[in-house]
């Protein structure tokens, strides 16, 4: 019983990890007519990711979303919602802040901003700047979620937010510097990582059906779309206040 | 050896990342709610099987994965492979670069199938909507979304044409979009573009990009290695919303 469902999950991640092996294996041996180099290595670590991808969705389904959905229904019971807002703010921040993805743009965003002669090219106002842009985005991170929150509470259609949002990106786009707008735009993409966005997403749904007159579906989701949103428009901003 | 070291410190890395909101859910716990945690030593066994699931995961793809595919991203933006050896070329030829385009495409698609994230929204999606989003249907189209907008992002960076054009004509298909979509897909519709871009993608393009940039007569790294991203996570919202648009004039027509 048991062994026949991790061999289910198994043969699941295997499943979603066959396209990339077969892309890189097409593009070696037709494209660039070359062996693949050191197969065993290569083995090693598909193996290592199905089994890792097997636990994870595993502990998914086990941890990640009873937890999100725990606190979205222990939060909405205590009724009070300044300390919903609190956690929604400091979920976005603190998850935000310390990831990795984000320093390593962050520091070659200063890196090009000094090559760019927008910026000192010391290192203590390169690291300042890469602060000031890892700061504003941890911030624009958190009020996005408290925003969504706030928007599955009142059961704003999320239509109107997100064109808002678009229209500010656009507008912003044509008087930012034109360094600081590819790195907005992918900061947008960078910001939310693997275990925040179940967590997030779990949060949603589960304020979403535990107060009355929302639906799961309609109101639950858009969390993460304005975690994506949100981090454009404050970089943008951080560029404008910097460099004008 | 070595290998357990890579895994030790992958493993160090996610705990990192798991560690604020571990720290938050505690103190909301304690200071907050003040109540028990339902089946919390489930929870907590959950907890510790993402964390390591994620840090193999994450191990195996940097040992097997992303050096090859790295390697090729470069490989196949050299002017050497697109022109033929020996060539010099001072202006690019979008025309010469049909490989990268293909490249692009597949991995995008392969990629984001084995995206951890966008598996747990699917997920979500899926029992929310007690079965009438299929999972695989959602995880194919937002790939077909993420394959088209790399292989588009790529040609821009090739023709050095500027990106708030090619978003803001996106934007405003997805307007044009959300006006005609049934409701309950654009929430799910947007929170796909976020989703897409984690741990498997942005590696693998983010190297294609700057690859290109470099490679490309004309571009500058700075400038024009950016924007791939912004590319995967604006065109799965346009799918999402149009596949539910095809299926609901579908249902409509049968009836």
């Amino acid at each position: 019983m048991i062994i026949s469902l991790i061999f289910k999950k198994l043969v699941q991640a295997l499943k979603d990890l066959s396209p990339i092996i077969l892309v890189i294996a097409f593009f070696q041996i037709v494209v660039l007519k070359q062996p693949l180099p050191q197969m065993g290595e290569v083995l090693f670590g598909a193996l290592l990711v199905v089994a890792g991808l097997t636990l994870f969705v595993q502990g998914l389904e086990m941890g990640l979303f009873p937890i999100g959905e725990a606190m979205a229904h222990a939060l909405a019971r205590k009724g009070s919602l300044f300390w919903l807002l609190c956690f929604a703010f400091a979920l976005g921040f603190s998850t935000t802040v310390a990831e990795p993805a984000l320093i390593a743009v962050a520091a070659e965003a200063a890196d090009i901003a000094s090559q760019g002669g927008l910026i000192e090219s010391s290192q203590e106002s390169q690291q300042q700047y890469a602060f000031g842009l890892r700061m504003s985005v941890a911030f624009s991170v958190g009020l996005a979620i408290l925003i969504g929150v706030m928007r599955i509470i009142r059961g704003w259609p999320i239509h109107y937010l997100i064109i808002g949002g678009y229209a500010v990106v656009m507008l912003m786009t044509i008087i930012a510097p034109k360094e600081i707008i590819g790195i907005a735009y992918d900061a947008g993409g960078v910001t939310t990582s693997t275990i925040t966005v179940p967590l997030v997403a779990a949060l949603g749904v589960g304020l979403a059906s535990t107060i009355r007159g929302r639906s799961p579906l309609v109101d639950g989701f858009g969390l993460i779309a304005f975690a994506s949103l949100l981090p454009m428009i404050f970089v943008m901003g951080y560029g404008l206040i910097v460099f004008g | 050896m070595e290998f357990l070291y890579d895994f030790g410190y992958v493993l160090l890395g996610t705990c990192r990342d798991v560690l604020p909101i571990i720290l938050l859910i505690t103190i909301f716990q304690l200071f907050v709610l003040r109540q028990p945690i339902p089946y919390l030593r489930r929870v907590i066994v959950g907890a510790v099987y993402v964390i390591v699931g994620l840090a193999l995961f994450l191990a195996g793809l940097e040992k097997a994965l992303f050096p090859l595919g790295k390697i090729m991203a470069s490989q196949l933006s050299d002017p050497a492979f697109i022109y033929g050896a020996g060539e010099m070329v001072t202006q690019a030829d979008w025309k010469a670069y049909g490989w990268v385009y293909l490249f692009a495409a597949m991995i995008g698609f392969a990629t984001t199938i084995a995206e951890p994230s966008l598996i747990a929204v699917a997920f979500k999606a899926n029992e929310v909507s007690a079965g009438t989003i299929s999972s695989w249907g959602l995880r194919i189209t937002v790939a077909f979304g993420v394959a088209f907008g790399i292989s588009l992002g790529t040609f821009r960076i090739v023709t050095g044409t500027p990106l708030y054009l090619y978003i803001l004509v996106g934007y405003m298909v997805v307007i044009a979009q959300t006006l005609f979509a049934p409701k309950s897909i654009i929430a799910l519709a947007y929170d796909s573009g976020g989703v897409t871009t984690s741990t498997v993608t942005v590696p693998l393009v983010a190297a294609l990009g700057l690859g290109l940039a470099t490679t490309v007569p004309g571009r500058n790294p700075a400038l024009d290695g950016f924007g791939l991203i912004a590319f995967a996570s604006l065109f799965p919202i346009i799918t999402v919303m149009g596949y539910a648009q095809i299926m609901h004039w579908r249902t409509k027509r049968k009836r």
